[in-house]
């Protein structure tokens, strides 16, 4: 690209040998899905991700779920994508929610949070530290019930207790349960609350101005969201079956009085959300290292006198 | 098919318990029976009765209890074609979540073809919204056994009405959410503390999140709990009467119920007729037919065929085993109070 000119120096290939060099590492990203059960999650995960991450589960009864705690299960895969690899935990919280009594359902999953920053501060202070493995959370998608008027009392204790420690992207699965003006309703009012309460979620970068223009355009369509056209929260919805509509095979849900079409952005947010996880993984994981890790590692200083 | 009555007119009142009969048309008297010497005209009380129902006209409560968002008023506005339960559309900012569970009932009285139905519908706000939904059925319960005493106390009157006003409740629908997995550990200890009580109709709210085979999966699943923890829910198995009624009862139990519903007080335009339905971007959603949802065998079982039955299992069950309990821990009637036409409270 840059011609042997007079000045040139060529650290401007930088990024390139950079790139090159994280293409080979591969990626690592760790993301935690939270909600009740039966709010569409892990079909959601599922339809994200083109894969099956569950493939023998057990759904138990009610009677079981009484007895049931809060669970935390790791599933790791290995996608790959024009070369490029990408390690995905997806990081489940079932029982989350279930129980009559749900004061301390997530208890079990701060402490997750605080352990895997425990071990990577602990990684980073030894001696060895050219394989340290990010096991930290960087993203944690919660999931707001369709069937509700907006936020549970739930939700928000969650959601103030984790914003400190995470980036919180609130999702709303199963939308094909609402009209489009419910949707609207239901996000301007999951919205408010949250800015009634102080929550922090996840915002979305103002691009550079020297990103590529695809980046900038993005950004910008998934931005204006946050105000006027409300994508945030996503209200998506799921599917891995294929059904035939208009002699294509596409991904959805077939109704008595139509089909629901995943991909479909007139139908919901699911590529929204896609494109937003996609293109901002790499910030993910900044925010998560410089504002959630950063906290916790001088709290966690502070406190040891260290 | 001989002279018959509808279930709704049937008893004129409330005291006198009358045995539980099918569920049938009614229909004009016949002029001559063949077998009869002669016309006597036994058969016009059947048109007695129905005038007398018409002049007196019938109470009916029916409670709703499910977490909030569950469709629930919509569902009894849509059940009733009229607004009688709080606004079903247009959430309001100023309303939150109660902090415990409020028991709100409110009265309409609605009319159709000359009856005159005293209804009321009594809402549970606030029920499983907390975090800590520890005995949230309490409330619930304490009400409906409130209602019982209300009614011991007429009865035992010395001077008593002609017709005491019966604030019981006669149907309590629950409303289970459509997870589309398992019942809730809520909607068990819910079911199971009140259905001793109550009847309790369950119904699968917002059915339109589910597919076909999702909501034939799920309400097998659900039967199967129900059937697993001991829940008897209506119509209950040892009340069938006859084989006539064990049979259309079986069907209902083992097919229909829980019913999948979808509710909606919008109307939209499909195939040149105004219909209820709820819009999307992908097709309309027509509350009332039975290819989309439920509701039209729920209208049809609780108001159609078996609203005098829900009266009649309250009154002759729930009722008299409350009643007996009483008498029994207090070792024989309660203290008789005579009471004058002011001290009497009417609840509407």
């Amino acid at each position: 690209q840059f011609s042997d000119s007079a000045g040139y120096v060529g650290f401007a290939n930088l990024p390139n040998q950079v790139h090159r060099k994280s293409v080979k590492k591969g990626f690592e990203f760790t993301l935690m899905v939270v909600g009740e059960s039966g709010l569409g999650k892990s079909t959601l995960i599922n339809s994200l991700f083109l894969t099956d991450l569950y493939p023998e589960r057990y759904i138990p009864g009610a009677a079981e779920k009484i007895e049931r705690t809060v669970q935390i299960e790791a599933s790791t895969v290995e996608i790959e994508e024009r070369g490029v690899k990408l390690r995905l935990t997806v990081v489940d919280t079932p029982g989350y929610g279930d129980a009559i009594n749900s004061q301390d359902c997530f208890k079990t999953i701060i402490q997750y949070i605080d352990n895997q920053f425990e071990r990577y501060l602990h990684d980073e202070s030894g001696l060895n530290r050219r394989h340290i493995i990010d096991n930290r959370v960087h993203c944690c998608f919660y999931f707001i019930s369709p069937f509700g008027h907006g936020l549970k009392p739930l939700d928000v204790e969650f959601m103030k207790a984790l914003h400190g420690k995470v980036n919180i992207v609130p999702v709303i699965a199963k939308a094909d349960t609402l009209t489009l003006k419910e949707r609207e309703r239901l996000k301007r009012r999951v919205l408010d609350e949250i800015s009634e309460h102080g929550i922090r979620i996840y915002q979305l970068p103002d691009a550079d101005s020297d990103e590529d223009e695809e980046f900038k355009e993005q950004t910008r369509v998934l931005k204006a969201s946050c105000t006027p056209n409300l994508f945030i929260p996503f209200a998506v919805i799921g599917s891995n079956q294929l059904i035939e509509v208009k002699g294509k095979k596409i991904r959805g849900r077939l109704y008595p009085w139509g089909v629901v079409e995943v991909e479909n952005p007139e139908h919901n947010d699911f590529l929204k959300l896609r494109t937003m996880l996609v293109t901002h993984m790499q910030d993910l994981q900044e925010v998560t290292q410089d504002l959630h890790y950063e906290n916790f590692r001088s709290e966690r200083l502070k406190r040891t006198g260290k | 098919a001989g002279p018959a009555e509808s279930k709704t007119e049937a008893a004129m009142s409330e005291l006198v318990p009358e045995p539980r009969q099918k569920p049938v048309v009614p229909m004009k008297p016949t002029s001559i029976n063949a077998n009869l010497l002669g016309y006597i005209g036994i058969d016009t009380i059947i048109e007695q009765m129905r005038k007398k129902t018409m002049k007196t006209g019938f109470d009916f409560n029916i409670m709703v209890v499910g977490q909030s968002g569950l469709g629930k008023s919509t569902l009894v506005n849509t059940l009733f074609k009229s607004q009688v339960s709080r606004k079903s559309s247009g959430w309001n900012r100023e309303e939150k979540i109660p902090k415990t569970v409020e028991i709100k009932a409110i009265g309409h009285v609605i009319e159709e073809g000359g009856v005159k139905m005293k209804l009321t519908v009594i809402d549970t706000p606030g029920f499983g919204d907390q975090i800590n939904n520890e005995n949230c059925w309490e409330p619930i319960e304490k009400y409906i056994n409130e209602q019982y005493e209300k009614f011991l106390k007429e009865e035992v009157n010395i001077a008593r009405k002609k017709r005491i006003p019966d604030t019981r409740v006669h149907c309590c629908l629950y409303f289970i959410s459509p997870t589309g997995h398992s019942l809730r550990p809520l909607d068990l200890e819910f079911m199971k503390h009140l259905s001793k009580v109550v009847n309790i109709i369950p119904v699968i709210a917002k059915a339109d999140t589910m597919t076909l085979e999702e909501k034939t999966e799920f309400k097998q699943r659900v039967r199967k709990e129900l059937e697993v923890n001991g829940i008897e829910f209506y119509p209950q198995k040892e009340f069938d009467e006859d084989l006539e009624d064990k049979t259309e009862n079986d069907k209902i139990r083992q097919e229909s119920m829980p019913f999948a519903v979808v509710g909606s007080d919008k109307e939209y335009q499909v195939n040149g007729k105004r219909v209820l339905g709820r819009k999307t971007p992908w097709g309309i959603i027509e509350v009332e037919n039975l290819t989309h949802c439920e509701f039209a065998l729920l209208r049809d079982f609780v108001i159609r065929t078996h609203l005098q039955d829900l009266k009649e299992v309250t009154h002759n069950i729930h009722y008299e085993t409350y009643r007996a309990k009483r008498l029994n821990d207090n070792g024989g009637l309660p203290p008789m109070t005579v009471e004058t036409e002011e001290n009497h409270e009417s609840n509407l």
